[in-house]
């Protein structure tokens, strides 16, 4: 499918400051009462939210589908439900510091790119975007740069995921069935599924 | 040169090289709950798939469930929709469900140990960050997102990175009223919330060699606070004693021929590690949160610091946690006035846990202005409590003793903060809201230092209650 590529992004950008942003914020615990992520957009930084001044309340970044983020972005709770919240909320990549594994994994299965910058050059965007808020950032994930207005940056990406990404093949789960027989034939090697132990 | 435990575990349980570099690793053992699973079970519908080993999976309630009554349906409809899920998943897939009406029903971090479902040398995941809790066993335990489960369920395995290995090696004596709790807190304040990324932590030394297989649960358990995806302890004879007997441990001869991979299955003496950190015991206070996130604490004798002599990497989320606080630089941990006193969770919701806080319990009761509750953390865990008469112990002070589930740790169900209400918490985060309050306020510390704030009404040395 040429529409799973995730190669080039491009958009307006969302800056959102902060270190060790975790995902009770971007999504807390009470909208997990459910068996879909269906309703989940409307909730992202619900709490965050109600004290007034967040940027995703901000009209000058409504309709950006890039956010910037600072250190530890996502870090806690496993919960995927940060991410699709997110996603419904039309965002489609992130750029910053560095995320929290759990949540940088959740985003790739989701063909979402979270790529870093060293914070000087996060810092950088942010007040760019912040100034002009109908900059046009553009990712490539090919040349691995980020683009904002006159500005291009090296960004960084881990290259398993990268490859993901950008051959589409970021849906984990095609891949491991490929392996076929080879599964049941790692199980039989290890002492505790082959009854060895009883 | 000698391979840690990681890279043994990693290489007996690797199907393949994945093209992009990661390892399709398979999982011993698949713990699945009632929140992150439902949309991966419908994935699995979608595309019609199966369970491919349902013999490695085992499903339990414990997010969600209220634990001042267990009569369904719920009052929550939410809640009660999401154990339908369970309930209808488990049985259109065949999978065992420990559910409220079974005594075998409890945290899925604290019931796979118990029913000795957890075994060293097996590759663990579940839908929960907490999940390395199961390292306390010498076991590769990861805590997965809701398309991850869906992989684990369809295949069994997981598209992994490499992790490189972090020695902690913990030596000496924990001082009286220090506990395990202190120590993953003292860790995580050092190493900082995102220390971790990349590593798997090995938690080592005299220290770590004497504890329990309870108290190095807790200390795994919050490996994830760290940044570290996985935590774990090499097997020893505490962990086989552990597991000698438990429902689904071998038995009887097999039980010896696992004793012997089990050992196997343990860093060698001359490991290589990627990093090695020496942590000095005795240098370990009983430990108090003052911020928002687990690394920002200190001892409980300690003053709240002044963001402003912080490290610059470290300044504006100090300042971001006091403003929600409402703390100022240089006031006083310790008298710090709580509302509520939770104890409980994955981290702290152990017999051995709600032992050490009733051994506080009984000095007193419950300060009038605070709300106290002991949430035990598996069905087994309450009946070995009562059986102990530990129960009578917290209710005679005013504390409330609830069923087992999460509870307040992240109040997915009925139990609250309110407002700003601040809570002496034996759980594992302090973020904002985390305890169902958008205002809310935690501060994360031992079950013992939880009992003690209970009855003072506030945060206290738990030395000083000891004596």
């Amino acid at each position: 499918m040429n529409d799973s590529h995730v190669t080039n992004i491009h958009g307006r950008a969302l800056p959102l400051r902060g270190a060790d942003i975790d995902t009770d914020r971007i999504i807390p615990a009470r909208f997990l009462r459910t068996v879909t992520f269906d309703e989940l957009g409307g909730h992202a930084f619900e709490d965050d939210r109600a004290g007034g001044g967040h940027p995703f309340d901000d009209p000058r970044y409504q309709g950006a589908s890039i956010l910037i983020t600072n250190a530890n972005f996502g870090c806690g709770s496993s919960r995927e439900h940060a991410p699709q919240a997110l996603m419904r909320s039309g965002i489609r990549a992130f750029i910053g510091e560095s995320y929290a594994e759990i949540f940088f994994g959740n985003c790739v299965a989701n063909g979402l790119p979270c790529v870093v910058l060293p914070p000087s050059d996060v810092a950088r965007l942010q007040d760019m975007v912040e100034a002009d808020p109908a900059l046009i950032v553009s990712l490539n994930l090919t040349q691995l740069t980020v683009t904002c207005g006159s500005l291009t940056l090296p960004i960084g990406i881990p290259e398993g995921a990268r490859e993901q990404l950008v051959t589409g093949r970021w849906d984990s789960l095609g891949q491991l069935l490929e392996a076929g027989a080879q599964i049941e034939a790692a199980a039989a090697r290890l002492p505790y599924i082959d009854g060895a132990f009883g | 040169m000698g391979r840690t435990l990681l890279h043994k575990v990693w290489d007996a349980h690797t199907v393949r090289t994945l093209p992009g570099g990661q390892t399709q690793l398979f999982v011993g053992l698949h713990l699945v709950h009632e929140v992150t699973s439902p949309q991966a079970f419908q994935m699995l519908r979608e595309r019609g798939l199966e369970v491919r080993f349902p013999q490695r999976t085992f499903a339990t309630v414990d997010h969600i469930v209220p634990t001042d009554r267990l009569q369904r349906p719920y009052q929550d409809v939410l809640a009660e929709r999401m154990l339908q899920a369970i309930e209808q998943n488990a049985g259109d897939f065949a999978l065992p469900l420990f559910n409220t009406d079974d005594e075998r029903q409890g945290i899925v971090h604290i019931i796979g140990p118990e029913l000795g479902l957890t075994q060293p040398g097996m590759t663990v995941a579940c839908g929960d960050s907490h999940t390395a809790t199961h390292g306390a066993f010498g076991a590769v335990a990861f805590g997965i997102g809701t398309s991850q489960v869906r992989d684990v369920l369809a295949t069994q395995c997981l598209a992994m990175a490499p992790l490189k290995v972090r020695r902690i090696q913990v030596d000496g004596t924990l001082p009286p009223g220090v506990y395990a709790k202190d120590v993953i807190l003292h860790i995580i304040n050092r190493l900082g919330v995102n220390g971790g990324v990349g590593f798997a932590y090995e938690y080592a030394g005299t220290t770590v060699d004497a504890m329990s297989m309870e108290e190095r649960m807790t200390v795994c358990n919050m490996s994830i606070e760290g940044g570290a995806r996985a935590g774990y302890v090499n097997p020893d004879t505490t962990t086989f004693d552990y597991l000698r007997g438990r429902p689904y441990a071998p038995a009887d001869e097999a039980f010896t021929r696992a004793v012997d991979w089990w050992q196997c299955m343990a860093s060698d003496a001359d490991a290589a590690y990627d990093d090695q950190v020496m942590v000095d015991a005795a240098a370990i206070e009983p430990t108090v949160t003052w911020g928002i996130t687990p690394g920002q604490s200190a001892g409980v004798g300690a003053t709240i610091p002044d963001p402003e002599r912080m490290p610059a990497e470290a300044r504006s989320s100090a300042r971001e946690a006091l403003d929600y606080m409402g703390f100022r630089p240089g006031q006083r941990l310790a008298g710090t006035s709580i509302d509520v006193a939770f104890i409980g969770s994955c981290t702290n919701g152990r017999l051995s846990d709600l032992r050490e806080a009733a051994g506080i319990a009984c000095k007193g009761k419950v300060a009038p202005h605070v709300t106290a509750i002991v949430v035990p953390g598996s069905r087994q865990v309450r009946a070995a409590a009562e059986a102990e008469g530990l129960d009578k112990i917290f209710t005679e002070a005013g504390f409330q003793w609830r069923h087992a589930g999460c509870s307040m740790c992240l109040a997915m169900n009925p139990d609250k903060l309110q407002g700003r209400q601040v809570c002496a918490s034996s759980s594992n985060r302090n973020f904002k809201g985390r305890q169902g309050s958008a205002t809310g306020r935690t501060l994360l510390m031992s079950p013992a230092m939880v009992a003690a704030a209970a009855l003072e009404g506030a945060v206290v040395d738990v030395r000083a209650v000891l004596g």
